[in-house]
């Protein structure tokens, strides 16, 4: 029984079916922003997993066949782009400007509200990359001093934070505008506020998907001298 | 399966391929998918400007398909913190609060930067 439960054929299993609950619980709620199939899926699958007193490692291992397809998806960001390529058009500038200095706010405003409130340094360290997209953040935590495990952890709830919050904080901000809507998103919460962003509207998805690329470049370039910078 | 699911997948995945490549070769600090995510845009738009219909590709129809999925492949690294439950419940204070406001000036940051720097007359 033991090994049935530990086989990936079993998490897999489980990691769908709790997934197809989170749809299910979005679609019976209308869409209630809290009923984000992501949110839903991991808390059900980690408390079956602590229930039945499996391995956070042995699950990760397990379930490697859903996480590899994230790459694709990453690269599946490049069809809403293709599709709202004309919207770049005098765009370019505020986008460059706007993202570049998100992921410098989120560093220094993560790391510093970190330290004031008792963190040590390695929880700093492990929490400043966490507005890149999870692949990104895990390997950047690990050059940089953190605890990469940790870091996908805070990474995926940033991205959670951003899908349920999102769009209510940008409207109470008065930010209306599509595409910013989307930079803003995608800038802070990645490839789960990404896909909030596509769910609300197909311009909002895309530039929510260019935003998550650009902060994922720029924090890779500026990660490593701000911490120099702060800690 | 729908006809050119393979196809489509395949050329998603090549995408990435080209990625990793690319990013060894030119040693840039960038991950293997976001410089494929650019590849295949750039495919895209030469498509398009050739004339074709790239509505039709058997990549843009994979990838409408694993995107309305994309909550899906977070789950695992989100169920990781079963193993970090303790150490997250001694340190939630920081965390909370630095996540949540990082969180929240970064959001707020971008979206007015871009709101002054955006061109009036442009708006979407």
């Amino acid at each position: 029984m033991r090994e049935l439960v530990e086989s990936p054929v079993f998490l897999v299993a489980l990691t769908l079916a709790a997934y197809r609950l989170g749809c299910w619980v979005r679609d019976v709620t209308r869409g209630h922003a809290l009923a984000q199939p992501v949110l839903v899926a991991i808390v059900v699958t980690g408390a079956a997993i602590l229930a039945l007193d499996v391995d956070a490692a042995v699950y990760a291992d397990g379930v490697q066949v859903i996480s590899f397809w994230l790459g694709a998806a990453t690269v599946a960001l490049a069809v809403p782009l293709h599709r709202q390529a004309s919207r770049l058009r005098g765009f370019v500038v505020p986008m460059l400007v706007a993202v570049p200095l998100g992921v410098v706010t989120s560093v220094v405003s993560v790391v510093l509200l970190a330290r004031w409130t008792g963190a040590d340094e390695e929880l700093a360290r492990t929490l400043s990359p966490k507005a890149a997209t999870t692949p990104v953040s895990i390997a950047l935590s690990g050059t940089v001093g953190g605890i990469p495990s940790l870091t996908a952890v805070l990474t995926i709830a940033v991205g959670v934070l951003g899908a349920v919050a999102g769009p209510a904080v940008l409207s109470l901000a008065r930010i209306t505008d599509r595409r910013a809507r989307g930079l803003a998103l995608g800038g802070v919460s990645h490839g789960i506020g990404a896909s909030r962003a596509l769910a609300e509207d197909q311009t909002e998805g895309a530039f929510a998907g260019l935003s998550m690329g650009l902060t994922a470049l720029t924090t890779s370039l500026l990660l490593p001298l701000l911490l120099v910078l702060l800690l | 399966m729908p006809p050119g699911l393979v196809v489509g997948l395949t050329w998603l995945v090549v995408c990435q391929l080209a990625g990793e490549v690319l990013v060894r070769l030119t040693a840039v600090p960038v991950p293997g998918p976001v410089v494929g995510m650019v590849v295949l845009l750039l495919a895209l738009e030469v498509r398009r400007r050739r004339g074709r219909d790239t509505e039709q590709d058997a990549a843009v129809l994979a990838a409408d398909g694993l995107l309305r999925h994309l909550q899906l492949l977070f789950v695992p690294a989100g169920v990781g913190v079963v193993a970090y439950l303790g150490a997250l419940r001694q340190d939630a204070v920081p965390v909370v609060v630095a996540v949540a406001g990082s969180w929240l000036l970064g959001l707020v940051v971008i979206g007015w930067t871009t709101r002054v720097l955006e061109r009036p007359g442009s708006r979407a």
